[in-house]
């Protein structure tokens, strides 16, 4: 499965509502293979920022103790619709991704 | 295992108040709406169509399940799905071209009996056999769907892009063909057949403790709607997965052999199941448990 | 025999490992950048010592206006759905600790124009305090919720 971000922005009671969803394993480092048996390596988003019409907005930091395919949901009052939100995320492995929509 | 034997006792798990002895499977399926209306008079039927979260005291499961389907876990499977159903094969045709109405409002009459090959046909098994005669030669068509998670996701995540097209429409079974009725008949008796270390039958969870939850962290569905939510994703599993795999899964946690995916047995089974749920909206994919 | 030979190899690693970690930069003064992942903050073992790691300060006053909205009974463990949102005047961070997990942070959202709201999905080891403190002008608010898990009865 490749690696994913979906992005969902629609207002709601006067404020953005923004929920970004990521395919990826989100691994804490302490699950062991049954085949291999070692330890599976950490593996998990470190860093999601948020942009609206390019300004930073908000920044979340993650660990391995977010849940797998981590859903990540964030409010802006300032914003309308027809506004552009962007966001980027980046993992301990090197891996990034991004997505944007506008708000519905 | 006397444990468990109190346990039940103490539930109240008999046999059933329907008894499989009804005539024929419209009577089967008057029986069986009755049954569950008298257990759950404040449940309205669309309802069913939504797993187990409705039920009368699930209601600290509904509210994590309406989180959950604000942005279901799902749709990134169910993404990779649609992608898989709209590939041309290699000779340039698409999964829509082997299905009525190009594969729309259609999934409400699956899993359904195959006069000509005389067998019940799933959609998993109508995809599968497109992509063959097309030429195609993905993993999953060849793969050991038992042992192979990946290959079997694959199929479950193009099964859903496959029932999405037929969301909301109501399941409407042809049993019409005394080969139909006979694996009719099949599907009941392993339905009702007491299985494994548990010595369950699917209705003694199903309808007896439908509603109940069993061992402190496992709610239990009614059978009614069982099916049109699949396939579907649990939240442990964190991935799309075939009704197979669930029944498979199901057969472990009572202490049963799985069987085989793809099995006649489970095809049979699917049948009768889907039969009962006559009328409900298909909600798949969707999240269950 | 075996000794000089070991010290011989073992100085060798060990002039390597530092001339690699000097060339590539690892070994570097603190840096107070905002765009660092607080590795200290996530791997401390106590709530206490995740908080001062990642805001300088433990202390927290417990607060009505945060409001957290979390089940009290986790249907799956590894998947809880968390809400949290303050009242509070200039919030510019929120974080979420698990105290009964080895590192309690789970994570923190940082604002800068965003409202004090944070949503998101977390793992649990076992039932827990989970507390949601709210970094308001300055000080650190709290409130906590109890979430209970079960292990698995027939789950599969």
């Amino acid at each position: 499965m490749a690696r994913q971000t979906q992005i969902r922005a629609q207002m709601k009671d006067g404020a953005a509502e923004v929920r970004v969803r990521v395919t990826h394993p989100m691994e804490t480092g302490q699950r062991v293979d049954r085949n291999t048996k070692k330890k599976i390596p950490a593996h998990y988003i470190q860093k999601m920022t948020f942009a609206l019409n390019g300004k930073q907005v908000a920044v979340t930091d993650l660990g391995p103790a977010i849940s797998k395919d981590p859903l990540v949901g964030v409010r802006l009052k300032g914003a309308k619709a027809g506004d552009k939100v962007t966001v980027t995320w980046n993992d301990n492995m090197g891996e990034s991704g991004s997505a944007e929509a506008i708000i519905k | 295992m006397k444990k468990i034997a109190i346990l039940l006792t103490a539930l109240g798990v008999g046999v059933g108040v329907m008894a499989a002895a009804q005539a024929d499977p419209a009577s089967d399926l008057k029986a069986f709406r009755a049954y569950f209306q008298k257990k759950f008079p404040t449940v309205k039927f669309d309802d069913y169509a939504n797993g187990f979260y409705p039920l009368p005291g699930m209601e600290i499961y509904r509210e994590q399940w309406d989180a959950f389907n604000e942005f279901p876990p799902y749709e990134l499977g169910l993404a990779d799905g649609r992608k898989i159903w709209a590939k041309p094969f290699p000779n340039g045709k698409t999964y829509a071209s082997c299905f009525k109405n190009g594969g729309k409002k259609i999934a409400q009459n699956y899993p359904y009996w195959d006069d000509g090959k005389q067998e019940v046909r799933t959609a998993e098994m109508d995809l599968m056999d497109c992509a063959k005669k097309n030429g195609a030669t993905d993993k999953f068509l060849s793969a050991d769907l038992n042992k192979d998670t990946k290959s079997r996701v694959q199929l479950a995540e193009l099964t859903a892009a496959f029932y999405e097209l037929s969301k909301g429409e109501r399941v409407k079974i042809d049993l019409s063909k005394p080969g139909a009725v006979a694996a009719y008949e099949d599907g009941k008796k392993r339905w009702w057949k007491r299985r494994g270390q548990l010595n369950f039958a699917c209705a003694n969870c199903h309808m007896d403790l439908a509603g109940k939850n069993f061992g402190g962290n496992q709610p239990l569905s009614a059978a009614l709607g069982h099916p049109v939510g699949w396939p579907a994703q649990r939240l442990g599993w964190a991935r799309l997965e075939t009704i197979h795999q669930r029944y498979r899964t199901c057969n472990s946690q009572v202490r049963d052999k799985p069987g085989k995916h793809g099995d006649k047995a489970y095809n049979h089974i699917q049948l009768y199941e889907t039969y009962l749920s006559s009328g409900l909206p298909l909600t798949a994919p969707a999240m269950r448990n | 025999m075996h000794t000089p030979r070991r010290t011989f190899l073992k100085g060798t690693v060990a002039l390597s490992v530092a001339g690699l970690a000097g060339a590539a930069g690892l070994v570097r003064a603190p840096r107070v950048e905002a765009a660092e992942w607080p590795k200290a903050a996530y791997e401390a073992k106590t709530v206490d010592d995740a908080l001062k790691a990642l805001y300088g300060s433990s202390q927290v006053t417990a607060s009505g206006a945060i409001k957290v909205k979390a089940p009290p009974v986790a249907e799956n463990g590894g998947v809880v759905p968390v809400t949290v949102s303050a009242d509070l005047p200039n919030v510019d961070s929120i974080a979420v600790l698990v105290e009964k997990n080895n590192q309690p942070l789970v994570t923190a959202i940082t604002m800068s124009g965003a409202d004090p709201y944070y949503s998101t999905f977390i793992k649990m080891a076992q039932t827990s305090d989970v507390h949601f403190v709210v970094k308001s002008g300055g000080k650190l608010y709290s409130a906590k919720a109890t979430i209970k898990v079960t292990a698995g009865g027939c789950g599969g």
